[in-house]
């Protein structure tokens, strides 16, 4: 079928006539240079640009230590918690790999947090990488839903409770709520029902569109190539006779060997909390989970893990019934729409400059301002409620709903310095 | 050169900015509670085999009859120096096989109805705390007032009475203070307000305080042993493990550094 042979395979060595024969019936050096040798990325990645690859690392972790997890794990209300504890202390290595699953969620959330703060820095979102993050903010709702549907699965009190709270919120809804919370639960309370159900969309659904996710993440990043910190595009010059961008170094090996040192002291951060501090001062693994899950025993005080606590006390802020509608329906909807918020960053920033360094101090007094909040509603969700911590937790909504709403006000007046024509070292 | 210093300085400022801002909002969050009672610190060690042997004997004589240990084998304690001959010997009462669950012969409809809810222990030492085990265990104190006859300052009300009186003897509440001699406020590990309780023993024990203390710090080291019985050998090769993470890391510097060398 193929009207020309393609040129064989060279440099490889011993390999060089096996390669040969598989490209020419797969597109292997084409993908290799187009992905990797030959995708030319800016030469002055700084600090947060580790935090994709390593989003990748620990994608690839979960994965792998799940698969482990799952050949011991029972998806089964009465034996599901001792099954958990099977794995920590009978399975060999049990331990070991549950901690790094444990752990990985939590560094899954911390890499993804620093890496959307780096598209946030030096508007990585801006055009013509909408659709890049558009992709990005779908991979970090899968995350969000494959981590709640994880965390019922060890089934203690927190792991039920916690499950509890959130399909409650479901049933906030007005008229189809209550039956869709049931729909959801497959039951009238959180039961095996829903633990089986929940194992099957953490295992199977959730990970599959995850990963398909992270493909065309890719797959768009490499169709309109990595932005950089000073926000300019580098394919404005390039050079007349290769067409390389004159500020573009090949992906590989530059980046490979750079990602792999990110890699190392990355392992030495999580291997750290992984054999020394598991459960990360009671952020990663919370010490009421370590108590079975009981349907007749309401814990005092029922909080997220530490990821999604920014978002639990903007559901919490909301206290007031406004326009005749429950206070809990508006705490739904605020927090459904702090998400989803981000999805419209390209279309809200109108500031003539991508990256921080060349705006004014306007955009980076809101952009502090907005993570102050962001961190303090993450810490007060982890506490209960008072009158005073309520009152914070709706002063820092309110900004950090007006961070967006007011962006293309403030983003247009700001004074930005210029850009440069080169990217700077 | 410059450029590069501002830009990377940016973050710095901006984190800065950010504790600057979080220093500030602190006062907000720390509102007064009722104060509690401050748990001590639990003096264990989990490396300490005679500690734990010792912990393991008071286990099954002082707990195992009411709570069951369900997650945790009776040869699990070859862990601790022991044969599967002394386990049996001395550590298995109601067991017929070393390589059982540590079950207790009641039901737990029974065991309910009896006594009340006893839970399983085998990993109570995470949910609750060392420290919180070791607090409770010596803040039993006699109250007329109590179904049991005993009272708990750790646990106002509990339903389980002070299983360890014969060693410890019978104690009442003098009185529960919220300031210390010096006359400070007692604060908990939050910076809440927390209280402190004093005892008077009117029956004294078979065991001197110092003694009892040396027991119930065994148990406690036990029960928390118990609870995550890889956590010796899992900071063991944690040691390893970052040792080699520590070259690995000086290697992938030292290959970077390499390759970027053309790169200008």
């Amino acid at each position: 079928m193929a009207a020309t042979e393609k040129l064989p395979v060279t440099g490889a060595g011993p390999f060089n006539a096996v390669l040969t024969w598989v490209d020419q019936r797969f597109p292997l050096v084409a993908t290799w240079k187009e992905h990797l040798a030959e995708y030319y990325a800016p030469k002055n990645f700084n600090f947060w640009y580790y935090f994709g690859s390593l989003a990748l690392l620990v994608l690839v972790i979960q994965i792998v230590t799940g698969i482990f997890l799952t050949m011991n794990y029972k998806p089964d209300a009465s034996v599901a918690f001792a099954s958990v504890e099977f794995i920590m202390r009978e399975v060999p290595w049990g331990w070991l790999i549950r901690y790094m699953h444990s752990t990985g969620a939590s560094a899954f959330f911390i890499c993804v947090y620093l890496h959307m703060f780096r598209g946030l820095l030096y508007g990585s979102y801006r055009k013509p990488r909408e659709l890049l993050w558009i992709f990005g903010m779908f991979i970090f709702l899968c995350l969000m839903a494959e981590a709640f549907f994880g965390y019922l699965l060890p089934w203690g009190q927190m792991s039920y409770w916690g499950a509890q709270v959130i399909v409650n919120l479901f049933a906030a809804i007005p008229f189809v709520g209550p039956d869709l919370a049931i729909w959801i639960r497959g039951d009238y309370v959180i039961s095996d029902a829903t633990l089986n159900r929940f194992f099957a969309f953490h295992v199977i659904a959730i990970p599959l569109v995850l990963l398909g996710l992270v493909v065309v993440h890719l797959l768009a990043l490499h169709e309109v190539g990595s932005n950089n910190p000073d926000g300019i595009e580098i394919k404005k010059n390039k050079d007349p006779k290769t067409g390389i961008p004159l500020d573009g170094i090949p992906f590989h090996p530059y980046y490979t060997v750079k990602d792999i040192f990110g890699v190392s002291v990355f392992l030495l951060v999580f291997a750290v909390i992984v054999f020394f501090a598991p459960e990360g001062g009671g952020y990663f693994l919370e010490y009421n989970n370590f108590i079975p899950a009981d349907q007749l025993k309401t814990p005092p005080h029922i909080a997220p893990v530490w990821y999604f606590t920014p978002y639990y006390s903007i559901l919490r802020a909301n206290t007031i019934n406004f326009f005749w509608v429950d206070a809990k329906v508006w705490g739904v909807i605020a927090m459904g729409i702090s998400v989803m918020a981000f999805f419209l960053l390209p279309w809200l920033d109108r500031s003539p400059a991508k990256s921080i360094r060349y705006r004014g101090p306007i955009f980076k007094g809101a952009l502090a301002v907005f993570v102050v909040c962001f961190l303090i509603l993450g810490y007060l969700g982890t506490l209960g409620v008072t009158e005073g911590r309520t009152l914070l937790a709706q002063v820092c909504t309110v900004i950090y709903f007006l961070f967006f709403i007011l962006m293309p006000w403030y983003t247009a007046i700001d004074k930005c310095k210029p850009e440069p024509e080169r990217v700077t070292k | 050169m410059m450029r590069k210093l501002s830009g990377m300085l940016a973050p710095v400022r901006l984190v800065a900015a950010l504790a600057a801002a979080a220093v500030l909002a602190a006062p907000l969050v720390v509102r007064a509670q009722e104060a509690e009672i401050r748990l001590e610190h639990a003096p264990i060690d989990v490396r300490d085999v005679a500690s734990l042997q010792s912990g393991a004997r008071l286990f099954v004589n002082y707990c195992l009859s009411c709570h069951s240990a369900s997650l945790m084998r009776y040869n699990r304690l070859r862990d601790l120096d022991l044969t599967d001959r002394q386990i049996i010997d001395n550590l298995m009462f109601s067991a017929t096989k070393v390589g059982e669950m540590m079950n207790i012969s009641m039901t737990k409809k029974d065991a309910a109805a009896w006594f009340g809810p006893a839970p399983d222990l085998s990993v109570i030492a995470r949910s609750r705390g060392s420290d919180w085990l070791w607090s409770y265990l010596r803040g039993f104190y006699r109250d007329p007032k109590s179904p049991t006859g005993w009272n708990n300052t750790v646990f106002p009300g509990v339903g389980m009475p002070n299983v360890l009186w014969q060693l410890q003897g019978q104690r009442v509440l003098k009185e529960e203070v919220e300031k210390e001699a010096s006359g400070r406020e007692l604060k908990d590990e939050h910076g809440g307000a927390a209280k402190t309780a004093k005892f008077e023993t009117v029956v004294p024990g078979t065991l001197s305080p110092l003694e009892f203390d040396t027991q119930v710090r065994d148990l406690v080291a036990f029960m928390t042993w118990m609870a995550d019985p890889n956590q010796v050998l899992r900071k063991q090769v944690g040691v390893w493990v970052l040792f080699f993470l520590v070259v690995l890391v000086a290697l992938t510097y030292a290959l970077y550094k390499e390759y970027w060398k053309d790169v200008h």
